[in-house]
């Protein structure tokens, strides 16, 4: 069995690291002391070769987006985010949680890499109790020297703020968040410019946009070196991630592995299978925005990681597996994420602001059981209208649960329009 | 009573607008100091809101209607959030929200006690899904009396109105923001 192995969510094996003192006690800010005796250039080199790769979904080299920044800009900003929205998503909340210095040491490490003015953490707002546990953390690393003037005698400034979102999945998009912190509506931008480039970023400057978690594994790369990380996981997937199981198993909850661990392995000897007399139906590898799969012997035998997941027609993303055991309609699942989508669209580009009010109203109609097979078939064509044409993922998103609950669990749906269930429905 | 001036609220107002280099950033957290001080997002919040980030009282309701979390009209005195999304609809998120509604004497279109304590939403996911099925009361995931409110059910799978009923009381007695 493979163990898990805690480099994030130290706060299972040590209690109280979210004090300062205990969190110094076992190793802290010794990264953050680390990097500050390098040259930013040899920091942001490290992180590359450590192979680490953005956490938030899109798993993009960490590294070289910190690469990407202009060093003779003079003003730059780290921003995290920790607007942890996607459905089954957890993960974040458990290391602001129970290790919130982690994450700030991080994103000094960063901002130091490319000179940041000032570090913001945008989380959101329904994480009201966590945004206070982050602040006090904040708060009790710049008394002590760790965040703020003059970071551990190094000359080096860099407060670190707190931004409470407030409701919006759409704020978890960089553009779009960014656009929150700015105090306008929370919508995608047009890029080019990237945030990285100058105009593109905040307040117009570049600016490095970094999920929690990735932020949170930097510390570790810093003290152990680049190559201690890379030997963990696989090839192309770099170091432990944390896998949030929820949905229809009998031990919910994160696991910390690495990758390359096996589903099966997750599933089953982490998360106890499926519960007493069921079976295993269906997966959702990364909350309701990627691709779902039939959860059989492939699926369960694939290693979980960026490049072993597009194997089985699924990605990995932020790894929050929605499990489904064979009590569970398909059909309702696409309902049920396509109504989050309706209600989570920003309005901005047609496609998405459209397509996701049709789906919703649709699905409603085949759930009701008043549908002919040609509503499967108009859902199947609005959603692939909607992918690629929108300025975010978002429209993409929408469309997933739609075309993938259609090609892989057909059946569901026909069951809805001229099966049981819709003499079920019309009180036959 | 107001926002600006008030002893109360000047020093955190103060510290909001010097975490940003645009007082326009700050309009986000101001919101919900305003939102705490009359309960929802009045016009008078509004109006203060937009002289202290220097924005268009417009510009300020435009924010405070595209984010979920500002209240645009009068609410209960606690806010009940029950997520009936999916991670928590596959292990009785949507029952827990009925029961809720029932035992408050709501329904879908009538969501405020008629003795203005409770208002009750379902809501999109809280990033608590292994507490499923669960709610939030004023954005706590638990409290000192009940601890975590997570997987409310009993050991039969049945919503655990007893447990339920534990959280509503221990808000009752309460402020918002005790």
């Amino acid at each position: 069995m493979v163990e898990q192995q805690y480099i994030l969510l130290r706060g299972r094996e040590i209690d109280n690291i979210e004090e300062l003192d205990v969190y110094v006690k076992n190793g802290g800010y010794e990264g953050l002391k680390k990097a500050l005796g390098m040259e930013k250039s040899a920091v942001i080199d490290e992180v590359k070769a450590s192979g680490l790769r953005g956490r938030g979904g899109a798993g993009f080299p960490t590294g070289v987006k910190w690469s990407f920044i202009p060093q003779n800009e003079p003003i730059k900003y780290v921003t995290v985010n920790a607007d942890e929205s996607e459905t089954g998503t957890f993960k974040d909340r458990e290391i602001m949680e129970k290790n919130p210095h982690q994450l700030i040491e991080g994103a000094l490490v960063c901002a130091y890499a490319i000179g940041a003015a000032a570090v913001y953490i945008y989380i959101r707002g329904e994480y009201w109790d966590v945004a206070d546990i982050l602040d006090k953390a904040i708060d009790d690393a710049t008394a002590k020297g760790y965040a703020g003037e003059n970071i551990m005698d190094s000359g080096f400034n860099c407060p670190v703020y707190v931004h409470r979102g407030a409701g919006a999945y759409i704020c978890g998009e960089e553009s779009a968040l960014l656009n929150s912190l700015e105090g306008k509506l929370g919508q995608p931008r047009v890029r080019p410019p990237f945030p990285a480039q100058k105009g593109g970023g905040l307040y117009g400057e570049p600016t490095v946009v970094n999920n929690v978690e990735t932020l949170a594994n930097v510390p570790f790369i810093m003290t152990e070196g680049a190559d201690a990380y890379k030997a963990i996981g696989t090839e192309q997937s770099a170091g432990t991630k944390i896998f949030c199981v929820s949905g229809n198993v009998k031990k919910p909850g994160n696991y910390e592995l690495p990758f390359g661990t096996t589903f099966r392995e997750l599933l089953y000897d982490h998360a106890g299978g499926p519960k007493d007399g069921r079976s295993f139906k269906a997966l959702l590898p990364s909350g309701g925005s990627g691709p779902i799969v039939p959860l059989n012997d492939e699926v369960l035998d694939c290693k979980m990681s960026y490049e072993h997941t597009s194997e089985i027609g699924t990605i990995i993303g932020s790894a929050s597996l929605i499990v489904m055991d064979d009590t569970v309609d398909v059909t309702w699942v696409a309902s049920k994420v396509t109504k989050f989508f309706h209600h989570e669209s920003c309005g901005k580009c047609t496609p998405c602001r459209e397509g996701t009010y049709w789906l919703d109203r649709v699905l409603d109609r085949i759930m009701a059981g008043t549908a002919t097979e040609a509503d499967i078939n108009r859902i199947d064509n609005v959603a692939k209208n909607m992918q690629g044409l929108t300025l975010c993922a978002l429209g993409e998103f929408a469309a997933n649960p739609i075309i993938h609950t259609i090609k892989n669990f057909r059946e569901d749906f026909l069951q809805h329009v001229d099966g049981e269930k819709s003499l079920e429905a019309a009180g036959d | 009573m107001a926002v600006i001036g008030n002893k109360k609220y000047a020093e955190r107002i103060e510290k909001q607008l010097s975490k940003y280099p645009d007082k326009r950033s700050a309009v986000m957290p101001l919101l919900y100091i305003a939102q705490e001080e009359y309960g929802w997002v009045t016009e008078d919040a509004l109006r203060e809101v937009a002289e202290l980030c220097e924005m268009d009282s417009t510009q300020v309701k435009s924010i405070a209607g595209f984010y979920t979390m500002y209240r645009e009209k009068p609410s209960g005195k606690h806010w009940v959030y029950v997520c009936t999304d999916l991670a928590c609809a596959l292990e009785g998120g949507d029952d827990l929200y009925e029961k809720v509604l029932d035992e408050l004497g709501l329904d879908h279109h009538n969501d405020t006690t008629a003795d203005g304590v409770f208002s009750v939403e379902h809501v999109m996911c809280l990033g608590a899904c292994d507490k499923a099925p669960m709610l939030q009361c004023n954005y706590s995931f638990g409290d000192s009396e009940n601890g975590e409110y997570r997987n409310l059910r009993d050991t039969d799978g049945n919503i655990d109105m007893g447990r339920v009923n534990n959280i509503l009381d221990y808000w009752r007695g309460r402020e918002r923001y005790d």
